[in-house]
């Protein structure tokens, strides 16, 4: 499966990148060799393997519920670039 | 035409744990903003999450409770979108292998009919932050207190066919999440959160219409509300010649409609994959078996206990186990008032919660307790007050004048047995109506209740009934 410019510009915008127009048909080359990869693996006779969610073949370890952070607003809070009343802001969003 | 509705509600419920999903940040509500969001909750790189041993347990509770199936692995992944309230960018989630599958609950209509709804599945994800649009000059102010709290989704299969039974299906789940301790079931805080997919299609057709999903619905009302209003738009649509178009639509409870969120279609785009940051959450058959032993005894249970015990009707065991503390308080009266079980219903579900529903009061806040109720039940048994002087003493132990003996001492209403008093109070009623006397006594035996009136108006209602009935009819036939 080969992806073309529009696919690229897509992927872009939703990943919030801004491209280059002449970086499109790179891009497009690029990701659809990518493609290509998982169609050589996906010709593999996976009939009798187990698919797995990860690469390590752990199980997640679990944490006990216990309030461990303290407030540290200030100290984050000191590298956002507006804060007011203790709240981070951010340019308008509307829905 | 004639339509038929099919809703599937989504559920988010709040998981009631002490410390977020993925970091140790607390989870209580009310906090000054942003002083319960760590770097985890910020997205800050170089953070990894931990799950939660909690949240995971409640999960299975739950999926316990709707006898569902329980994912020996179950997978987090990342669901991808861009939001100033979404941090990371993405909100940890489940998508294949949620940890509860397809389980089922039963709900009661109120023609007492029986229906099971289909679950068709549970996982658990990390809420998000809140957005603040009013007082920031242009910008929009952002608290991430709420931001990595664990929730619960839970997801059930297209089975309702009116807004009734979908409020059904949530009130039942709402007592549910409360009954296994999973949820604090608090709407107003959001801890349990509705959105509902409605469609509508002509009876008989097998397919499914194109359905609208709605959100902001965070109350039993606006449910039923906000599923009336859609339903009635979309057979409008329809019937003008239009098509439903699959969308988002906002409930507004101000003026009782829905609207479409203008939502750019690749908004729902969101690219899941596993999330390389977590491994898969192994649940045991023995975890599952020990939890199983924890749960308590689940609102179908103690319903129909309750019915088998103290002799109730399905309607009057529904009410009176909507809630855990409904069922219990009604247990203590039951034994406080050392009275038939029926009476302590009757008690519960009139005088106490009409009063509760007026002040608009949960039954844990009650200023009359289960033992308060109970010590006054016992005294109408006992014959020292009538039903009727009852009522007014259960009014002043709401109003705090103290318990049942207290009241009925201070005011004087302990009722009169003494037959000599009742008798003079008799005499005088028959002296002052001699017309209605003759009429009684020419066969109109509905004057009856005319005396027994004027008696215990006179004796101010605190006259023994039974007696004043019987040395009545002695007296009028002598």
């Amino acid at each position: 499966m080969a992806l073309d410019r529009t696919d690229v510009e897509k992927i872009a915008h939703l990943a919030r990148l801004a491209t280059e127009e002449s970086e499109l048909p790179g891009y497009a080359d690029d990701l659809s060799n990518i493609l290509k990869l998982v169609e050589q693996m996906d010709a593999a006779d996976t009939a009798n393997v187990e698919p797995m969610a990860h690469p390590l073949d752990m199980a997640q370890r679990l944490r006990e519920d216990e309030v461990t952070e303290e407030n540290q607003r200030e100290h984050f809070q000191n590298i956002a670039p507006q804060v007011e009343s203790g709240l981070y802001l951010v340019p308008k969003v509307i829905e | 035409m004639e339509w038929e509705t099919v809703i599937g509600l989504e559920i988010h419920t709040q998981l009631r744990t002490k410390s977020k999903i993925f970091s140790g940040a607390s989870t209580a509500y009310g906090a000054e903003p942003n002083t319960q969001a760590c770097a985890v909750d910020l997205g800050l790189p170089g953070v990894l999450p931990v799950l939660n041993k909690e949240a995971v347990h409640m999960a299975v509770k739950f999926g316990v409770a709707v006898n569902a199936e329980i994912t020996p692995r179950s997978i987090f992944a990342r669901k991808n979108y861009f939001y100033p309230d979404l941090p990371k960018g993405y909100q940890i989630s489940q998508f294949e292998l949620p940890i509860v599958g397809k389980g089922e609950l039963e709900i009661t209509l109120a023609d007492g009919s029986v229906k099971t709804i289909g679950i068709t599945r549970a996982h658990l994800e990390e809420d998000a932050g809140k957005s603040l649009h009013e007082d920031f000059q242009g910008m929009t102010g952002i608290d991430l207190n709420r931001a990595g709290t664990p929730l619960l989704e839970i997801v059930s299969e297209p089975d309702m066919r009116s807004a009734e039974e979908a409020v059904a299906y949530m009130k039942k789940l709402h007592s549910l999440v409360q009954y296994i301790g999973i949820c604090d079931g608090n709407m107003q805080e959001g801890s349990f959160r509705c959105d509902a997919n409605v469609s509508v299609r002509p009876k008989g057709q097998k397919e499914f219409g194109t359905r609208a999903e709605l959100k902001n619905i965070n109350s039993f009302r606006f449910v039923e509300r906000a599923i009336n209003f859609e339903v009635e738009r979309q057979i409008d649509v329809i019937e003008s010649g239009g098509q439903v178009v699959q969308e988002t639509r906002l409930y507004d409870a101000d003026k009782d409609e829905t609207r479409s969120m203008r939502s750019k279609e690749e908004s729902h785009d969101y690219r899941y994959f596993p999330d390389p940051d977590l491994l898969p959450v192994e649940v045991t058959a023995d975890d599952i078996e020990r939890v199983r032993g924890e749960l308590p005894e689940l609102p179908d249970q103690k319903r129909d206990r309750f019915m088998a015990d103290y002799e109730l009707n399905m309607e009057e065991a529904n009410i009176l186990t909507s809630s855990r503390e409904t069922g219990d308080y009604f247990e203590t009266v039951i034994k406080a008032s050392n009275s038939k079980p029926k009476i302590c219903a009757n008690w519960v579900m009139g005088e106490l919660s009409g009063a509760l529903n007026k002040s608009d009061m949960s039954i844990s806040e009650s200023p009359v307790s289960a033992e308060m109720l109970g010590g006054l039940i016992q005294r109408i048994n006992d014959n020292t007050i009538s039903g009727k002087i009852a009522k007014q003493v259960f009014e002043a132990m709401w109003n705090g004048e103290g318990d049942a003996d207290a009241v009925i001492e201070n005011k004087g209403l302990k009722q009169v047995t003494d037959t000599g008093a009742i008798e003079k109070i008799i005499d005088e009623i028959l002296a002052a109506n001699t017309a209605q006397v003759e009429q009684y006594r020419a066969g109109k035996e509905k004057m009856l209740g005319f005396f027994v009136g004027q008696v215990m108006k006179q004796s101010q209602g605190k006259a023994n009934p039974a007696i004043v009935n019987n040395l009545l009819k002695e007296k009028l036939s002598s």
